[in-house]
């Protein structure tokens, strides 16, 4: 029985697009999302994402294709009780300003169909429990984004959908909200979390889908992006000072030539590089960087961005 | 239904918190007192006057003011939270677009009718405690159940312009020509008619096209029963060719039933 439901994808986009009257603000996307997992979802503003998220939470209808959550339609009737499921926190969402934050969070669970403890109990979570009897247009920023991320956890949701959940938190926040995202993941609840490229969020995510007006450009985990992508690793080297210009193996590496000391080199000839680079008596510190998703995301971007031009470039020329 | 009442008990508080439940009530209390002790002041009396005065008085001015007040404090209802978000995310939560709508009116429509029930019951109380009279309440009881739907309808009304527009400022603009038109064109379009038209129509035909202003209703409904040289006007000759008060009542209701029925659809319509 367990083995079903953990091969069940607990959401699954088949060939999903939405039209809107004359924007295509999704075409084609194919996505499974298993139990437990972490989907990051990158993309510009305008990328299709928000639009993802409202059509797997069933707001809208897709224009074509089959959007599945829990085995059901999330636009149909039938979905209606698992809504109680699901969390959301929107991108954009100002909280009733007049109402106290228990307020606001006592109004939302109990739509949920849970009570005023319950809301304490995630307003403690998130920590804002000691303005939780105070208006909430005293809230400062961070704080209605933890207030907003509370309401997303009513009823020990199975899916979370989460619109770039850490703008406004201050470091220290957004440490306590990655580590609340593993413990969820660990409890099995599956997480699409939507935002632009951030520092920090990639060692939280299994795998990450980048979408660009409204195409998905990629998917997968990031090793498999990074070793797609094909870029190259840099490595940073200290205390050679200079020999590595004259060195006939690793001067093609070296970014710049005046530069002698970081070298950017493809993944396959990682290692064997770094085994010359040791043979050196000399060096005396060496640093890996491999591409960070930011990198990965900018090369993916400009390949999209670059395939666009040369094929209006190519319809000019036919015109 | 606990979806619709935690969404009713939500608005309702919100109207206690924005103190719009204690100011309606004070508008009406003291209007409806004021009136039923000065009414007479034009022909030299100062106190209570008749019955029939009192009534024809408060219900000229009720329809003005109730129609404004549920305007006001509905027109935001759904494009408020649309621009702040909350609506989109309510529409993720188990619950339907008809709940909401009705929960929305329950708490609101609550406000309307809790402080129309206690600002003119206070003056009814006054006056039948003056008159000693039981006729004040039996007409009264037509007058506050009236008013409770005229500001029902609104608040229904105020609901269908909320969900056709996309900003709030909109919404207050077209709230406020809705008003304007309902409270004032309406009728002085009925008039020209009657006047400027030469064999134009006949009272039947009058009558019928005032049903189609529940502010008309309201009026029909109240003074109909009344003293005939109180009133005049368009409404004079409308009242003669009266439709019974059940009659009446029942369009009104309609004028309630008809306006949510058509939000509810154009929610169920509308992509966030």
């Amino acid at each position: 029985m367990t083995n079903i439901a953990e091969k069940t994808p607990l959401v699954k986009l088949t060939n999903v697009g939405k039209q809107y009257s004359k924007l295509t603000a999704l075409d084609s996307v194919d996505m499974q999302l298993a139990q437990g997992e972490v989907l990051g979802l990158f993309g510009h503003n305008g990328a299709g994402k928000t639009t993802m998220m409202k059509l797997i939470l069933g707001v809208i209808s897709p224009s074509h294709g089959n959007v599945e959550v829990m085995g059901m339609a999330p636009d149909s009737k039938e979905a209606w009780h698992m809504r109680a499921k699901i969390g959301y926190l929107p991108e954009n969402v100002s909280f009733y300003e007049q109402l106290t934050g228990l307020e606001v969070l006592t109004y939302f669970a109990k739509l949920k169909g849970f009570d005023k403890k319950h809301a304490i109990a995630l307003l403690e979570q998130v920590g804002v429990a000691h303005a939780m009897k105070r208006q909430v247009k005293t809230y400062s920023k961070g704080m209605r984004q933890r207030l907003g991320l509370a309401q997303a956890f009513i009823g020990h949701p199975a899916l979370l959908l989460l619109d770039e959940p850490t703008v406004g938190l201050d470091p220290i926040a957004t440490a306590d909200f990655y580590k609340t995202v593993d413990d969820l993941k660990n409890q099995g609840t599956s997480v699409i979390l939507c935002s632009h490229v951030l520092p920090g969020v990639e060692q939280h995510i299994d795998r990450a889908m980048i979408l660009s007006s409204g195409k998905m450009l990629a998917m997968g985990s990031l090793e498999q992006l990074r070793a797609a992508a094909d870029l190259p690793v840099a490595i940073k080297v200290k205390g050679l000072n200079g020999s590595l210009r004259k060195d006939s193996h690793l001067v093609k590496y070296l970014l710049d030539e005046k530069n002698g000391d970081l070298l950017t080199v493809p993944e396959q000839d990682k290692l064997t590089t770094l085994r010359q680079l040791l043979a050196y008596e000399s060096i005396k510190d060496v640093s890996v960087d491999s591409a960070n998703l930011e990198q990965v995301y900018q090369y993916y971007l400009s390949r999209h961005l670059s395939v666009n031009t040369s094929s209006k470039n190519n319809t000019k020329e036919q015109s | 239904m606990k979806q619709i009442l935690a969404v009713a008990n939500k608005e309702f508080h919100d109207g206690l918190r924005n103190r719009w439940l204690v100011s309606i009530t004070i508008i009406f209390a003291i209007l409806s007192i004021g009136l039923t002790y000065f009414g007479a002041a034009a022909s030299g009396t100062v106190g209570v006057t008749s019955l029939s005065t009192t009534v024809a008085s408060l219900a000229s001015l009720a329809v003005f003011l109730i129609p404004l007040i549920a305007l006001l404090l509905s027109y935001d209802s759904f494009v408020g939270e649309q621009e702040s978000g909350t609506l989109l995310l309510l529409l993720t939560y188990p619950l339907s677009k008809s709940q909401l709508l009705l929960g929305k009116f329950l708490g609101q429509g609550g406000i309307i009718a809790l402080a129309t029930v206690l600002g003119f019951g206070s003056s009814a109380l006054i006056l039948y405690l003056q008159l000693n009279d039981i006729a004040v309440l039996s007409v009264f009881a037509t007058f506050i159940t009236s008013a409770v739907l005229l500001g029902l309808s609104f608040t229904a009304i105020a609901y269908l312009i909320s969900l056709s527009v996309s900003e709030k400022s909109k919404a207050a603009g077209f709230a406020l020509i809705t008003w304007f038109f309902f409270a004032l064109v309406f009728d002085l379009a009925l008039l020209a008619l009657l006047v400027g038209v030469e064999q134009g129509i006949s009272q039947q035909g009058l009558t019928q096209l005032m049903m189609l202003n529940p502010a008309d209703i309201f009026r029909l409904v109240n003074l109909a029963g009344l003293d005939r040289s109180d009133i005049n006007g368009a409404l004079a000759i409308a009242i003669k060719s009266s439709l019974s008060q059940g009659q009446l009542f029942s369009i009104l209701l309609a004028w309630v039933v008809l306006p949510i029925a058509t939000a509810i659809f154009i929610f169920r319509k509308k992509t966030l």
